[in-house]
């Protein structure tokens, strides 16, 4: 295998492997601190220990979510050498900027958060879950934004230097704001957040009716679930809203992305349809077993049922993306993210009709949903990414003027070789499997154990107010214990 | 502000993010390399890592924006820098992976096969992560076989050899003692007694590389003189240099810890200021060709992006100092073990 094949599938494994971690991080960032804020406004333990039982699991995400991560921050580097030098003057202060602006705010207020809940007041504590969970949001802001740009460039133009003799094109920044507000960061930010705040919702709503299911920690899961019903609800039907707006730019900005996702490959002037399922076969041109909502494409695209839909023979046939992938993953996101309107609304209608602890079948459903939202989110990057194919840096035209692109395939670091990248990729895939299965099981422990009842804490409370010296109770066996697992052992 | 000023100041923040990290996380890195040897027990063992417990994270968080920082201001020098340690880099990387989990999971199961396993793994990844710092390090220093178009031409085992080796004992060395002063801050009673008597042993170790590497680099790395020479003002960072070492065990031995740890920050800054000044001005000097060699001026962005990146530090640093000090404030004292420890 060549070196660009080899690096694709090392970057598409390390950062779908990293994605695993942030959108939780971002989506319970929230619940945890909606958890919180209730508890600071009504002093009622059971947030308390619902805060405390999040904060446990946060951690032990967010800790996976950081060692992927940095791994992520280099690799544009090691692998992609000749796209970092194109790029580096945009992307790098993107890049810069996520550092300065969110890692540093979550990785100092979330040592508050985790190490700090007896060591500062409410107030303060509040506040760093606040930061964590904006930090968390502002990281995503830029990365997404340093994506963005390469799918939907603006604010830069082409400079040629002489490098020892040759002239090598660079993209320099000519108006920072535009760079950032660049045509689909807007769109493609707030869906990737919306994305991730669905999964959050989904995973605290997920493990508090796995809780009710089995008869454990009623009180606490009763009140996580009166806040993650209805946001699933909420950040879902807002996931299909901003998609669609995401989905509706890609036809001025990428109508190649947009074909291939709907295996549209032949413009006619016939309105276009919608595929619901099917089995697309580029080489033929034609989608096999495809079911076809006719006018549907059009009113999505146009809202005008009549417009016919640029196809693929509109691109030049060395532009052309992948079509199998975008196609099966777009629709797969589209499909769970409608069973996941479904299941929500469902929910948060016999919640509000206090039924739904008697619809186990329905609690079961949302016990399976942060899968759904997961594979959700990662099948959504795979369309945008792939899509983007064969493109790294998408061309444009900046105030009239055609501003060169790069391919993927001349992104690569020449001075590596194949041998190289398949020893990291076989080293990575070891160490990521044996991470993922400490992760799962880690959580898993953490789950089992549960929250804390009220009573413990209030308990536990007031024992660490009449003993000064909270390393007596760790040894003595006596505290809760519930990060630690001393005391079930 | 010129052109030439704007990547100056840049080239000084990028040291200042590399004096930031080595200081912060040296001290981590130690106290990982330091845990099989100090810490006796399981309760000791967990002492020593929730004394670094909060702080890790935040404190590798200045390598990160540290290499945010040089792709944006210096892309060349970051895309070059990284694929020629391609190999090196991702064994870096698989260590800065391997110390963040055995921190996070060690504590989590109490079978203690399952704590000795993340004990090895959390002193295995400290150790190999400060030495390939250091041979990296060395590397850049002694520079590197560097081909037309900055494409590297060695490999892995180009970058093995006994200069950047000595560099890579030398800073293990060096963390390692930096992070035993830390401990010895934060333990107590029969633990910080066993931290007080490797001090010395460790001081002494370190003494001797120190002085061995000196004389390496003068030797070896000719050319790592060369703007001291120029400059002979500059002689006041290796002289500083010398000076702080001697002062940490002065301070030790006049009971003034909190005085030792800051002096082995100093010695560390001092370390970080001399690779600066001995690379200015390249960032990859090459072996094969200067003309070659990654540096200052064909590294760099352009003046508009080094401008914002600049004012988008100044907005940004402060902020990162006021929340560094005050997570440093709250987890103050002596650590102890509690509920939401390790």
């Amino acid at each position: 295998m060549d070196v660009e094949i080899l690096s694709r599938l090392q970057f598409a494994g390390t950062i779908m492997f990293h994605y695993l971690f942030p959108p939780l991080s971002i989506g319970l960032g929230l619940q945890l601190f909606l958890c919180e804020l209730v508890y600071f406004r009504t002093r009622k333990p059971e947030w308390e220990a619902a805060a405390r039982f999040w904060t446990r699991v946060f951690a032990v995400n967010f800790a996976m979510g950081v060692a992927t991560g940095i791994v992520m921050e280099f690799e544009f580097g090691t692998n992609w050498a000749a796209y970092s030098r194109f790029v580096g003057d945009v992307f790098g202060s993107a890049l810069a900027a996520e550092g300065i602006f969110a890692f540093f705010l979550e990785s100092g207020f979330l040592a508050v958060l985790v190490f700090g809940w007896d060591r500062v007041g409410p107030r303060m504590h509040l506040f760093s879950t606040l930061m964590v969970s904006l930090g968390s949001i502002f990281s995503a802001v830029w990365i997404v934004v340093a994506n963005s740009w390469q799918q939907t460039p603006a604010g830069y133009h082409i400079v040629w230097h002489d490098v020892q003799g040759e002239m090598m094109p660079r993209a320099e920044v000519t108006d920072f704001w535009a760079m950032v507000f660049n045509p689909s960061s807007v769109d493609r930010l707030s869906h990737t957040v919306i994305g991730a705040f669905v999964l959050g919702a989904f995973f605290v709503a997920s493990v508090c009716s796995y809780y009710l299911l089995r008869n454990r920690h009623q009180a606490v899961s009763r009140c996580c679930l009166s806040i993650a019903l209805p946001t699933a609800l909420l950040f879902t039907i807002l996931a299909a809203a901003t998609g669609h707006d995401s989905a509706k730019k890609l036809v001025e900005t990428q109508p190649a992305k947009l074909a291939a996702m709907e295996a549209h490959f032949e413009t006619t002037d016939e309105p276009t349809g919608l595929y619901l399922f099917g089995w697309p076969d580029a080489e033929s041109q034609t989608v096999h077993y495809g079911v076809q909502m006719p006018y549907l494409l059009s009113l999505m695209v146009y809202n005008d049922p009549t417009k016919p839909v640029p196809g693929m023979d509109q691109i030049p046939e060395d532009q052309h993306p992948p079509v199998w992938l975008p196609f099966q993953t777009f629709h797969l996101m589209v499909g769970l993210g409608t069973i996941m309107i479904g299941v929500a609304a469902l929910s948060c209608w016999f919640w509000y009709r206090d039924q739904l602890e008697q619809k186990r079948w329905l609690l079961w459903a949302i016990v399976l949903m942060p899968i759904a939202a997961m594979t959700a989110n990662q099948a959504g990057w795979i369309t945008a990414e792939v899509g983007r194919q064969p493109w790294i840096v998408y061309p444009s035209v900046q105030d009239g003027v055609e501003m060169m692109g790069l391919k993927t395939a001349d992104g690569l670091s020449e001075s590596v070789t194949a041998q190289q990248v398949l020893s990291s990729i076989i080293l990575f895939s070891i160490i990521y499997s044996m991470l993922f299965a400490v992760w799962v099981f880690v959580l898993n422990n953490k789950i089992q154990h549960g929250p804390e009842s009220a009573e413990e804490l209030v308990e536990y409370k007031r024992k660490l107010k009449s003993d000064s010296m909270p390393d007596k109770f760790a040894r003595s066996g006596k505290s809760l214990g519930g990060d630690m697992m001393e005391e079930q052992a | 502000m010129s052109y030439d000023l704007l990547t100056m100041i840049w080239f000084v923040l990028l040291g200042v993010l590399l004096v930031g990290y080595s200081i912060l996380d040296g001290f981590d890195l130690g106290v990982g390399i330091l845990h099989p040897f100090i810490a006796k027990d399981d309760r000791e063992r967990r002492l020593v890592m929730n004394s670094i417990g909060p702080l890790w994270d935040g404190n590798e968080v200045w390598l990160v924006t540290f290499g945010g920082a040089l792709f944006a201001a210096f892309p060349v020098a970051y895309a070059t820098v990284f694929s020629s340690f391609y190999t090196a880099f991702f064994l870096l990387l698989t260590c800065l992976i391997g110390r963040a989990v055995s921190l996070e999971f060690r504590s989590k199961v109490h079978s203690p096969s399952w704590r000795k396993v993340w004990d090895v793994g959390f002193f295995l990844s400290s150790f190999t992560a400060a030495f390939l710092l250091g041979v990296a390090a060395g590397n850049v220093m002694a520079g590197m076989e560097l081909g037309p178009k900055y494409l590297y031409e060695g490999n892995l085992l180009s970058q093995i050899y006994w200069y950047p080796l000595l560099v890579g004992c030398l800073t293990v060395s060096l963390f390692a003692l930096h992070g035993a002063i830390y401990l010895y801050l934060k333990t107590e009673h029969e633990l910080q007694a066993r931290v007080r008597r490797a001090i010395n042993p460790l001081f002494y170790a370190f003494a001797i590389l120190y002085v061995t590497v000196s004389l390496a680099t003068f030797l070896h790395v000719p050319h790592a003189t060369e703007n001291i020479a120029n400059y002979p003002v500059l002689w006041i960072v290796p002289i500083l240099n010398a000076l702080a070492v001697l002062n940490i065990p002065r301070a030790m031995h006049l009971g003034k810890p909190a005085y030792a740890f800051f002096t082995s920050s100093m010695v560390i800054m001092a370390f970080a200021s001399l690779f600066s000044v001995a690379i200015y001005p390249s960032f990859m000097l090459s072996t094969i060709d200067p003309a070659y060699s990654v540096t200052l001026e064909n590294a760099r962005s352009s003046a508009g992006t080094l401008q914002t990146m600049l004012i988008i530090a100044v907005i940004g640093m402060p902020c990162v100092l006021s929340y560094t000090v005050i997570i440093y404030w709250i987890f103050r004292g002596k650590v102890t073990l509690e509920k939401n420890s390790y």
